[in-house]
């Protein structure tokens, strides 16, 4: 019974989760050809040994050397890198006034408050892209509004750059920003504040020394969530960034889709991954250390 | 209790209005008249007309609700599984592989979860379509469900089952009859997120897709690569209305069984 109870969502992970990255590790290794499935060597058990060995014999690191030598790829991964830096920092600049004013709104609107952060979560992620273009296009809502006001005499371009992409990715993770820093924000005892001040700390340093530091850990926690997906993020470079955008999410699409190469593509894939290795580690770490100081 | 600021006040406004504004002006404008998305021209619903009789955005809408709604359900068995595996099986060989498995799909970028899988319905030579696309969102939902079931799991007094035990329910008995009423909620909370997660899915849905099955946001993608329609407007105001409308009457009736579940305790720490 026990036994059944593991084996069941053990194996169907395993088969749907691990499996198939050992088969992208597999293609990653092999060459394009003009077939179906488009590449080769494909194993080949009806030959024994001997098809086992020869499949092993073609296996090589062409396509990894390829991504060092095309600049395309490691350019699309410093600027991914670039990208997913900068807009966490800018998310956070966003989302801190945000999570610290709900803290401190009164207790009979946190509730309304939380859910109406968690609310647009549940939403279409493709709708809330899409809601922008709309607004920063050429002849948009925020253009038109601009004219209006005679800030601007022409129009900007904001559409199909890369400020579109930092506005799409502050606009659909700050929940997984707020989330956090509002639960660290929250446990904060606010005569701590008082203390403080009473020592006589500005209020301005008191927030500087004291909730800062206490609420580190949920800076930390929102800064990963919202830093790991915008590394491999497809949708939203695509739908508002411009050809001159580059992220590697938006590369490894083409390259499958497009070039139909798909041993390449999977050697981009296999290298997204070990890059993300490292902040996933940490971050899990940091929520092993947050639960044992609950504990 | 201090009053507000008007720092917080000023930020809580703007941030919301940040948060709510460009979905507000999507709702405005899927009632415009004008083609031209961007100028106003009267109130007209023509465009959801438009929608209903667009036979494509039809059949994409009942594939993906058909995907939805298995995908979550078996997300839903297989998740409360591994939360109790998780929470209750101790420790056993593989353990942290187990919870590596659990937690990782969840972080992995789409793009890599949607390639592996394909590659992988390819060598198995598969044909793609609803099947595997049902496969592929039950992966990656089945995660979510595990930590929403397990985070229940934890809190919740074991002596309860150990009670159930004792009195000679078989360990199958022990769990229907005490533990799932128990984790009920967290597992319709699972389900509903394995739900939506599933209807907003993109990148594994194209990946894993078939010519045989086309979802609805592979539909909307395709159509708003090409630019804002109204279209595309009138169908986001329903996508968000109905999710609006949804998550506030969970959230109500959840409200509402916390305030009945206080009141019995309440109650019977009385009659103790």
């Amino acid at each position: 019974m026990r036994r059944l109870l593991i084996a069941v969502p053990f194996l169907w992970l395993l088969a749907l989760f691990i499996v198939p990255f050992v088969i992208v590790f597999k293609i990653s290794l092999s060459d394009l050809a003009v077939a179906i499935p488009p590449y080769t060597p494909t194993l080949d058990f009806a030959e024994g040994w001997a098809g086992i060995k020869a499949f092993f014999a073609e296996l090589d690191f062409e396509n990894y050397i390829w991504l060092t030598e095309d600049d395309l790829y490691w350019k699309a991964y410093l600027s991914s890198f670039k990208i997913a830096v900068i807009s966490t920092l800018l998310t956070l600049l966003v989302g801190y006034p945000i999570a610290y004013g709900i803290a401190r709104a009164p207790q009979e609107w946190r509730a309304l408050l939380f859910m109406l952060v968690i609310l647009p979560f549940w939403t279409s992620f493709l709708i809330r892209v899409y809601s922008w273009m709309g607004i920063l296009s050429q002849e948009g809502y925020l253009n038109q509004v601009l004219l209006w006001i005679g800030v601007i005499n022409e129009p900007l371009i904001i559409l199909n750059t890369n400020i579109a992409v930092y506005i799409g990715i502050v606009y659909t993770y700050l929940p997984f920003m707020i989330l956090p820093i509002y639960a660290a924000l929250e446990k904060l005892d606010i005569s701590l504040l008082e203390a403080a001040e009473d020592l006589g700390c500005s209020r301005f340093s008191a927030f500087w020394l004291v909730t800062i530091p206490l609420s580190k850990q949920g800076i930390i926690a929102g800064s990963f969530l919202v830093f790991i997906p915008t590394i491999g993020e497809f949708v939203i470079p695509s739908l508002l960034g411009g050809s001159r955008t580059l992220m590697i999410g938006k590369v490894l699409w083409e390259e499958f889709f497009s070039n139909r190469d798909w041993p390449v593509a999977s050697a981009v894939a296999v290298v997204l991954l070990l890059i993300l290795i490292i902040p996933i580690v940490l971050f899990q770490r940091n929520e092993q250390k947050q639960r044992e100081a609950d504990q | 209790m201090r009053r507000m600021t008007w720092f917080n006040v000023t930020s809580l406004t703007l941030g919301f209005a940040f948060l709510y504004l460009p979905m507000l002006i999507l709702i405005i404008f899927s009632f415009n008249e004008s083609k031209l998305v961007t100028v106003w021209a009267g109130f007209s619903t023509k465009w959801y007309g438009e929608l209903m009789r667009n036979t494509a955005f039809l059949d994409a809408a009942w594939v993906t609700v058909k995907v939805a709604f298995i995908s979550s359900s078996l997300a839903t068995i297989l998740g409360t599984m591994a939360a109790v595996v998780m929470v209750r099986a101790g420790r056993f060989r593989g353990r942290t592989m187990f919870s590596g498995m659990i937690y990782a799909p969840m972080v992995m970028p789409e793009v890599i979860t949607g390639l592996s899988l394909l590659l992988l319905f390819i060598s198995l030579g598969m044909d793609r379509g609803v099947f595997t696309i049902v496969l592929a969102h039950t992966t990656f939902a089945m995660c979510y469900v595990s930590v929403v079931v397990s985070s229940r799991l934890v809190s919740f007094d074991q002596s309860l089952e150990e009670a159930a035990l004792d009195l000679g329910c078989s360990p199958v008995q022990a769990f229907r009859l005490v533990t799932l009423p128990i984790i009920a909620p967290a597992v319709i909370s699972g389900w509903l997120l394995a739900f939506t997660l599933s209807l907003d899915d993109l990148v594994i849905a194209s990946f894993t897709s078939g010519p045989s099955a086309t979802t609805l946001p592979m539909k909307i993608w395709s159509s708003v690569r090409l630019g804002v329609s109204p279209e595309i407007n009138a169908l986001s105001t329903i996508m968000i209305l109905v999710v609006a409308i949804g998550v506030i009457t969970a959230s109500l009736i959840n409200k509402r069984n916390v305030v009945r579940q206080r009141r019995e305790e309440a109650a019977a720490e009385k009659l103790a």
